[in-house]
Parts: C-alpha cells; structure tokens; sequence
C-alpha cells in the first residue's frame, strides 16, 4: 500500500500539502511551523505542485489573501503557528462566517509574553470559539491523515467551514519518526475535484459575501453556522470510514484506549497521550483499572460520545496543556460539561501541565494516577484546579 | 599603559550569539558606544524586536522591552509620550519594521513621534531562516524564493529610508552599510545623530543600515560584506536622505 519513511511532523504534513495540491496557498513564516511553508515553497519552485503561492507581509493577509481565494472559488490551505493564529484572529472568524472550507495544520506552540516558541496548545484554546472545525494529532501520522481528511470534511456540502488539524510544536513537528505515506493518487482520488459553492468567479451568478447583517437577520447566519459545524461530527466519522478503507488506519471522534472498564480516566490531547498511554498499560498490569481518552475531533465537540465513552469513570483527570486563567483548563471544562449533560457524576480533578513546551514526563502521568487512587479511595478532591511539573 | 579598546558600560559582559559575522553584533555595539558618549545609558529605553534581535536584552545593559512583531513603533510611541526625558530607541529588522509591522512605523513617523528608530536591513527573515522579506533583492534567493525573487510574483524591493524622506514628521534619515571599517564608523555617526536629533527634540529620526546575514544568505562573512558592497548598495542608496538639523540639547 503506502510508503514508509522516516520523516518529521512538519515534513509529513508539507507532504500532504503536495498531496492535495491547493489551487492557492498564502502563508507566512512562523517557528515552528515554517518548516512546511519552506516545503511548500520548494514544491511550488519546482512544479511538483499547481498552487499559486502568495508570499504575504503577515498572517493576518494571509488568511485575508486565503479569504479572497476560497471565496473565489479555489480550494486553499494556509499554515501557522501561536502568534501567527493570534493575528490571523479577526479573519479567522470571517472565514467561518463566509463558510469558507479553508484548510490549515496549526503547529501547536504557547504565546507570548513571555515569548516562547515551543508546544502548548494556547493558540488553537484561544480559537475554539471562532467556528474552525479542529483536528488535533498525536503523532505525524495523525496530523498527515488528518490534513488529508480535514479536506473532505471542510468541504463537504453540509458542513463548508473551515478546518484547522493540530500537532504539537518541536515535540511532533521537528522529530523525526516512521510514518506511512499514501500514493498521490490516492490521494488525489480521496479528496476528489474541489467543488465550489457560489464562487464570486461565477460572474454570470453574481453574489455578496460578507455583507452587513443587522439584528434582523445575524442570529439567524449564527445558527446556520451552529448546525454546519454541528454536522462536521458525522461527516468525520464518514470520512474516517471512508479513508480506512484506502489507508488501513482506523479514527473515530477520539481514541479511547482501554477504557471500557476504567473506572480511572485521564483525558489529554496530542503528543502527551502516547507517553500516558504507556504508564496506562504499566498501571494496568498492576490490576489498576485505568484508561485514558484523547480527543481528536475538538471542535465540534463530541459531548454525547465522549461522555458514553467515559460513563464507568468514577474519577476523572484531566490534563490542559492551555489554561483558561481564572477558569478550569479548556478541556476539563468540556470534559466536566459532556459529564454533567448525561446525569453522570464522577469526580473530576484539572491539571496544567507542559505550557511552553515543558516536558509531560511518564512520572507525571504516574503522579495523576495515584492522585486519582487516592480521590477514589477517600471520595474527596483534594484540589480542582492544579499546575503540575512546576516549580513552586 | 593608556586603555584604548573597552566594552563600552551600555553593553553586558555577555558574549554575543549571533552568527560568526552577522551585523546585529556591529550595530549593538555602535548603538552602545553611542549611548555612552551621550551619557544616557540611566535613562534610555531600547525595544527589542521579534527576530534574530530577539535577545537584545540579554546584551544592552539599559532597560529594554520586548514587543510583538512588528509593534515596536507603537510601544515606543507610548513610553516616550509618557516619559518624554528618556531616549526611547527602536532595534528593527526588514521584517519585523518594512513587513508585518509597517504599518505601525509608517503611521508613527507621520505623527513626527520624537524617537529614533536603528533598522537592520539583512535583505531576509533572518531568524525564521532565510524567507524572502520585503527588502530581498531582485533575483535573490531565499527559501521562500528558491528561484530568486521575481518582482512580478513578489514584488520590488521596498526602499523604506527613501519612504520615510517623505514623510512630514520625519526630521532625520539616513542609510548606511556595514560592510567595512567606513561604513562601521558612517553607521556610528549616523546611530549618534539619530539619537541627539531625539535629545533636542526634532521629532522622528531613523537608520537603515544594510547588515551581513551570512547563514542565511549562505555565504562566508567575507563574501557577504562583499555582497552588501557590490549588490545591496546598488539597489539601497545610502547616505542621508533627510536632515533638519539638530539643536545643542544640553544646553536646554
Ligand atoms: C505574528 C508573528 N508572525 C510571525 C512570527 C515569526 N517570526 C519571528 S522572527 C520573524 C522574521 C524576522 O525577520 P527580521 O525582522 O528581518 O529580523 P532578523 O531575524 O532578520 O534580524 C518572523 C517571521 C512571529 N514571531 N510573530
Ligand atoms: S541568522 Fe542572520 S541575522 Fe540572524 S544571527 Fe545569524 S547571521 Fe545574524
């Protein structure tokens, strides 16, 4: 079937990005994502790809230069990083809003001040709100498979939003591991001809994106919105189905390893959930009954899943490589609401770890076990809400 | 024996990072001798810029702030506003001040904000590793430009002193080029001139100073001082484009 490399998380994703050939890319620099507009540039140089690349003064024009080009009727893709997310800011929701199926890999990496340039997921927390549908990975298999997928299912007619598929700044995207790739043209037959929806080059069917929309009318496009990104939830499980049978990998709404039983639960994203995944098996072989969930679709959230996927947990950890300061971590926060909306009660504890790239280390996850041993045993939370792998 | 040679006091006993040959070590080092033969070192502000210059607060040894890229401008503006006795400097590179934040040095300019302004022309985004920025030569090439850069796909190289000259609020500017023990010396006289021009009150005041990035340029430092000689001053001028003089500002 595919092709085995050694590769790293940026290179794979540059390499889905020549897979799917965007009719235009317009991108901007940014550690630690610039290893994949530099590919990109090369692919272009080249001509192992059709894509007009547009070399912007920032990322704020090119998610306008993006804007323009989908609305126009092409198929684009973009990437980025932290700062880079946070100035693209005021577009982001304007590309949502326009129900634009743009498409970006976000290297996930924290923001200033103090600046920083390694993973944490504050840039795609500080989007969750701006109507993207996101994808997070675990690996650069993940973020490879998810680009490619994230195509269908920005695209796809009943959802037309746009797609962002995280991995994690340095930890993921500049080391190197062994991944499989798919063939071009299986690729290129996976994601099939863009098909553009009132495209402004239709000028024999004129058309307004954008306009202005007063209190009459605004609620109801914010709904519309809500119910296209509502459905990005069964279209992903369509796509993933669908690109099981061409790739042999399998991906549902999240990975829930071992599970079923658990009545311990740790709930984290991305790179992290490979180093728990193994103190989870260590654990297990104790007797613990532990398991762990790591979501994968973000946005839209998949409450009702993920709480049936967590419903014999009596005692939940969740670990937020982002803060929401003043509040719970954006993930226990969804965590605590999936639970809550099903009359389910476990006890749940936060942890904040990894922010700017600190390491999540195998004792870390080792710690959280044994605090969860100890909440289920004394049925009491000793502290909501708490910053671990941090000096005092 | 008489000292001749000496770290000047504005700059920390800390060894510079920068490549082997790289300007940003020159231009720290004049902007430092300059402060202290002013004798303001208590009472400058410097603002570091996002890009190689990140760390220019490991090497000033006055205060310095670090801002978001391309905002220097507006921050500067703000400190000096509010604390008009301080020499308020911005340290810029080309993307930093002539890309995604040119907006912001263009408008403070215009407004004749009373600060003084040091930008590194590298012809490149040196820290992200070699993009093309707007000031990349014609036919340059980078990695965003592996087949050098075509005006008609990326555009001109942008002239910003020349820009600047013809700006109202602008008292002082002027480009020079680090490429030689000349030009080093120009550079100094020009950082100097810029900073008494805020001193006396003139307003607005910048250099641009061509500077070596021989990494990403992928040439030896020789070769590429040889590079800012023989190419980069073909298309950046240099010289003094605007001077409205300055005032004895001790005096005052
Ligand atoms: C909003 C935002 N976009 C992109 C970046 C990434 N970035 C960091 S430095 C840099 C380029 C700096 O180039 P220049 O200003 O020419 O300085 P040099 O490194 O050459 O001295 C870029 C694009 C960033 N930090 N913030
Ligand atoms: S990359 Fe270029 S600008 Fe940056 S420190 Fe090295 S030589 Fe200087």
């Amino acid at each position: 079937m595919g092709n085995k490399l050694a590769v790293t998380g940026n290179q794979a994703v540059a390499e889905a990005m020549r897979q799917i050939n965007p009719d235009v890319c317009a991108a901007y620099p940014i550690t630690p994502q610039t290893e994949i507009m530099q590919r990109f540039s090369s692919f272009v140089a080249d001509g192992k790809v059709e894509t007009e690349l547009v070399t912007v003064e920032s990322e704020h024009s090119a998610m306008s230069a993006c804007i323009g080009a989908s609305a126009a009727g092409g198929r684009v893709m973009t990437a980025t990083s932290s700062q880079g997310l946070a100035l693209m800011w005021e577009m982001l929701y304007i590309a949502s809003g326009m129900r634009l199926p743009i498409v970006m890999p976000l290297v996930n990496r924290a923001l200033s001040a103090p600046i920083n340039i390694h993973g944490d997921h504050s840039d795609g927390m500080g989007a969750r709100d701006s109507g993207w549908i996101q994808l997070y990975s675990e690996n650069a298999q993940e973020a490879y498979d998810n680009l490619i997928q994230a195509v269908r299912i920005a695209e796809h007619e009943e959802v037309r939003l746009p797609a962002t598929v995280c991995m994690d700044g340095f930890i993921i995207s500049h080391s190197i591991e062994s991944m499989e790739f798919l063939p071009d043209d299986a690729v290129r037959d996976f994601i099939g001809e863009f098909k553009p929806l009132h495209p402004l080059l239709d000028v024999d069917n004129p058309v307004t994106y954008g306009p202005l929309v007063l209190p009459n009318y605004y609620m109801e496009f914010k709904r519309a919105q809500h119910e296209a990104i509502g459905a990005a939830k069964e279209v992903t499980l369509e796509v993933a189905r669908e690109f099981e049978r061409i790739s042999g990998r399998s991906y549902g709404l999240f990975e829930d390893y071992r599970l079923d039983d658990a009545e311990l639960a740790l709930v984290l994203l991305n790179s992290a959930a490979g180093t728990a995944k193994d103190v989870v098996d260590a654990y297990r072989e104790k007797g613990l009954k532990v398991g762990l969930l790591k979501p994968r679709l973000f946005r839209p959230f998949p409450y009702d899943e993920v709480a049936d996927a967590l419903s014999a947990a009596k005692v939940i950890a969740v670990l937020d490589r982002a803060d929401s300061f003043g509040g719970f971590g954006p993930m226990y926060m969804e965590i605590a609401s999936a639970m809550m909306t099903k009359g389910l009660r476990p006890l749940m504890i936060n942890k904040i770890y990894g922010l700017g790239g600190r390491d999540f280390m195998p004792e870390h996850a080792g710690a959280v076990i044994e605090e969860l041993r100890e909440t289920l045993d004394t049925g009491r939370v000793k502290v909501p809400k708490e910053y671990i792998g941090v000096r005092e | 024996m008489p000292q001749v040679f000496r770290r000047p006091d504005s700059l920390k006993e800390a060894p510079f990072r920068y490549c082997p040959g790289c300007g940003h070590s020159i231009v720290h080092r004049l902007i430092a001798e300059c402060i202290d033969e002013l004798g303001v070192r208590e009472r400058t502000i410097g603002i570091a810029p996002v890009g190689c210059a990140v760390f220019a607060y490991d090497y000033f040894n006055f205060d310095v702030i670090e801002c978001a890229h391309g905002r220097p401008p507006a921050v500067a503006t703000a400190l000096k506003r509010l604390m008009p006795d301080r020499l308020v400097f911005s340290y810029q590179g080309d993307g930093d001040l002539a890309s995604i934040g040119l907006a912001e040095i263009i408008h403070a300019a215009n407004r004749g904000e009373n600060l003084s302004v040091i930008f590194i022309n590298n012809a490149t985004y040196g820290m992200t590793g070699g993009q093309m920025a707007p000031t990349t030569l014609e036919g340059q090439k980078t990695s965003t430009t592996p087949q050098g850069r075509d005006p008609s796909l990326h555009g001109h190289p942008l002239r910003v002193a020349e820009i600047m000259a013809t700006l109202e609020g602008v008292s002082f500017v002027a480009r020079t080029a680090v490429d030689g023990v000349r030009g080093v010396k120009e550079c100094r006289r020009l950082i100097r001139r810029s900073f008494e021009c805020q001193l006396s009150g003139k307003g607005f005041s910048m250099v641009e100073v061509l500077s070596p990035c021989p990494t990403d340029w992928g040439m030896t430092p020789v070769e590429s001082l040889r590079w800012i000689s023989n190419r980069m001053r073909s298309t950046f001028r240099t010289g003094i484009m605007k001077d409205r003089g300055v005032d004895d500002w001790r005096r005052g």
